[in-house]
């Protein structure tokens, strides 16, 4: 519809008579927010404010990792899990290294996502990734569908979700978050599991995306 | 048969209606309290939170001053990301713009993101009259889809119902929808909640093609944005085959660093969370994840007559937080569709008008559904200055010769009678104490005219029961219930 285009521009232009012709946006200013001091003890933040989002939270060290995650699957009682193709064997433990996945040491079969269709990815218990940035602040994790994060459906579908963290991908705010995320990406934004609160604003965890979030921060 | 905004009385009249309803008065008290007492802590754990609203302000003003090369850059980069995309100069061009492109896809289904621009223009009644059915996915929306009802808030549109109607609803409609309401159905959120998610679900892995708005599009990078907490954006946004959305023109922004203001002050001002659960953002299509067919509609429908009014024109920065209607004691009182329109509360009074003109009574009356006392503009994420636009538009009603004389006197009774009960005064005052120097008794530039030959509703520095209870020991608060 070019005719709209243009009619829509150009009534655009006649509304902005009253804008000197010289002007440019940048002569409209806008005052920088300072970018807050690094480091503010931001692991500790990001616990707490994902753990006032209801999420499941622990601390790890690098070499407990496997057992956190065998440890975290077999509390949730998963038997079968899903994981992005490129996700590092040794978080689930070593497995049978083929197109298939394994089993891992929690007895959970793991499947690595090969396209998996959106009904199989209903059938799994839960799903295991790692993270692009995590804001503490906000005690949000952003996905950016990069490395060990696969699909945006992947994490969508199944009802559990159990994310690692990495400390050095923790920031301390939104804006460092936004400069570090590249937005040609798809990008997902995950503060605690789903919620809504739209009955007599009760809050209630999980509609639609996993009803549960289990974080493990590594270092 | 879905209703319709369209015909609605005008507010004085609907107000009176609203009111006599004690159910939805006492519904709308409970809920509005409880997110505005969310939205100050959350505000309030923000040292730079006044930086942080004039920086949106200024963003949004940026924009707006520069629109025309906003948009054309905001066109080129969807379409370099791989995507297409559509003007629409009234909500007729935008509903038949949807209609093709969903029946290009040979499907007659879509699952839709809560989406007041898609709302605005009556999109579903128009898909349906093209054979095609839309699905709320939002359990608000669903609730109100289902209840063959209205929105009555921005954000939470099923405000005006409580758990027992809500339960109601399910068990009556949701069989003629799809899968039926569990039986033994009780009235627990969470069971009401999970009713909604299996009912959804179907629709959700069976969708094909879905339809969106957004609260931001990225000139810079051709990035939409949509903020949510369900995960049916994030359903929407990511199984089907094709993604349409349905944007105003003003919710662009020119770059992608703009971005971290809002995402800061809008979870905050909006439902008083550091953040929303789950905010998606996508940049044309993205092989092998995704919709791979992505449309944008950009609409205008009448935001460029509101970009004209050079006092006006700040209306178009709303983020549509809501806070404006959860402080408003008129809202409060009377609820949103009194307002007769999608946008209701401060933010509606102001919109509305502008968007349809003041030419109809409904329209010509909302400018005056307000006590002026500015708590609107103090809670406003982007400073919008709404009792500055409200005396500008009561003069242009006034000003409007016969038609204009008879509206203003009916509206002129709707605030006499909001003003006029010592309850409802008390209501006003308290909303107002915390901006009570912000409203001027003579209103500067063009409005003055309007306020040159009319008082302003006085406001009071401090409200005597407000004192009365401040200095009481232990300061109980036992306000009437009203
Ligand atoms: S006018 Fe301001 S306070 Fe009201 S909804 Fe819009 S942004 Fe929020």
């Amino acid at each position: 519809m070019s005719g709209s285009r243009e009619r829509i521009l150009a009534r655009v232009r006649a509304a902005l008579a009253d804008v000197p012709a010289g002007e440019r946006p940048a002569d409209v200013e806008v005052p920088r927010i300072d970018a807050r001091p690094a480091g503010r003890g931001g692991l500790d933040v990001l616990v707490d404010r994902l753990s006032d989002y209801r999420a499941l939270v622990h601390r790890v060290a690098p070499e407990e990792l496997p057992g956190a995650v065998a440890a975290a699957l077999r509390r949730r009682g998963a038997r079968r899990v899903v994981v992005p193709s490129d996700l590092p064997p040794r978080w689930t433990g070593a497995w049978a290294d083929t197109d298939s996945g394994g089993t891992s040491p929690a007895g959970a079969r793991v499947l690595r996502d090969a396209g998996t269709g959106i009904a199989a990815l209903d059938a799994v218990d839960g799903v295991v990734t790692g993270c692009a940035v995590a804001i503490a602040e906000t005690g949000t994790i952003v996905l950016d569908c990069g490395e060990a994060q696969g699909r945006r459906a992947l994490t969508l579908v199944p009802d559990y979700h159990l994310c690692v963290v990495r400390a050095d991908q923790v920031v301390d705010d939104v804006p460092r978050a936004v400069s570090l995320l590249d937005p040609r990406r798809p990008l997902t934004w995950i503060s605690g599991p789903s919620a809504t609160s739209d009955i007599e604003l009760d809050r209630v965890e999980g509609v639609h995306g996993p009803r549960t979030l289990e974080v493990l921060i590594v270092g | 048969m879905s209703r319709t905004f369209i015909g609605m009385p005008a507010f004085p009249r609907a107000a009176r209606t609203a009111t006599a309803d004690a159910q939805l008065r006492h519904n709308l008290r409970a809920a509005t309290r409880t997110i505005r007492g969310k939205r100050a802590a959350a505000v309030g754990e923000l040292d730079d939170w006044a930086a942080l609203r004039a920086a949106g302000k200024a963003v949004k003003e940026r924009t707006l001053r520069h629109l025309d090369r906003y948009l054309e850059q905001l066109e080129a980069s969807v379409t370099a990301a791989g995507g297409h995309v559509h003007w629409a100069a009234d909500a007729a061009e935008a509903n038949r713009i949807v209609a093709d492109l969903v029946q290009a896809t040979g499907h007659s289904e879509v699952v839709k993101v809560k989406s007041m621009a898609t709302q605005e223009i009556g999109l579903n009644d128009a898909l349906r009259e093209a054979g095609i059915t839309a699905y709320e996915t939002d359990l608000a929306e669903l609730i109100v889809q289902l209840g063959d009802d209205l929105p009555s808030h921005i954000l939470v549109p099923a405000i005006h119902r409580d758990r027992a109607e809500i339960r109601e609803i399910f068990l009556r409609r949701m069989a003629g929808w799809g899968v039926p309401a569990p039986e033994g159905l009780t009235d627990d959120p969470r069971a009401l909640a999970e009713a909604a998610r299996v009912h959804l679900r179907e629709k959700f892995l069976n969708a094909r093609v879905a339809v969106s708005g957004a609260n931001f599009a990225v000139a810079e990078t051709g990035t939409l944005v949509v903020l949510e907490s369900e995960g049916n954006g994030r359903m929407c946004l990511t199984l089907p085959e094709t993604l349409i959305s349905v944007v105003g023109i003003e919710k662009t922004i020119p770059t992608w660093a703009d971005l971290d203001v809002f995402l800061r002050t809008l979870p905050r001002s909006a439902t008083g969370e550091r953040m929303n659960p789950y905010t998606s953002t996508w940049t044309g299509v993205t092989p092998g994840d995704g919709p791979q067919e992505f449309h944008l509609v950009l609409l205008d429908n009448g935001r460029t007559d509101v970009l004209a009014d050079e006092v006006g024109r700040q209306a178009l920065r709303c983020i549509r937080c809501s806070a404006c209607l959860n402080i408003c004691p008129v809202y409060e009182r009377t609820g949103g569709h009194a307002y007769g329109s999608v946008y209701p509360g401060p933010i509606g009074a102001i919109l509305t008008p502008q968007l349809r003109g003041t030419g109809g009574e409904p329209e010509a009356s909302l400018p005056y559904a307000s006590s002026l006392c500015g708590a609107c503009y103090e809670v406003c994420p982007v400073a919008i200055d709404i009792p500055e636009v409200l005396v500008h538009l009561r003069e242009r009603v006034a000003s409007a010769g016969g038609a204009g004389h008879r509206v203003e006197k009916a509206a002129m009774a709707a605030a006499g009678w909001v003003l006029g009960d010592g309850r409802r005064l008390g209501a006003a005052q308290r909303a107002a104490a915390a901006a009570r120097s912000l409203v001027p008794r003579r209103l500067p530039g063009p409005a003055g005219a309007w306020t040159d030959t009319r008082d302003l509703p006085a406001v009071p520095g401090e409200s005597f029961r407000r004192w009365w209870r401040d200095r009481r020991v232990g300061g109980a608060d036992t306000e009437a219930e009203s």
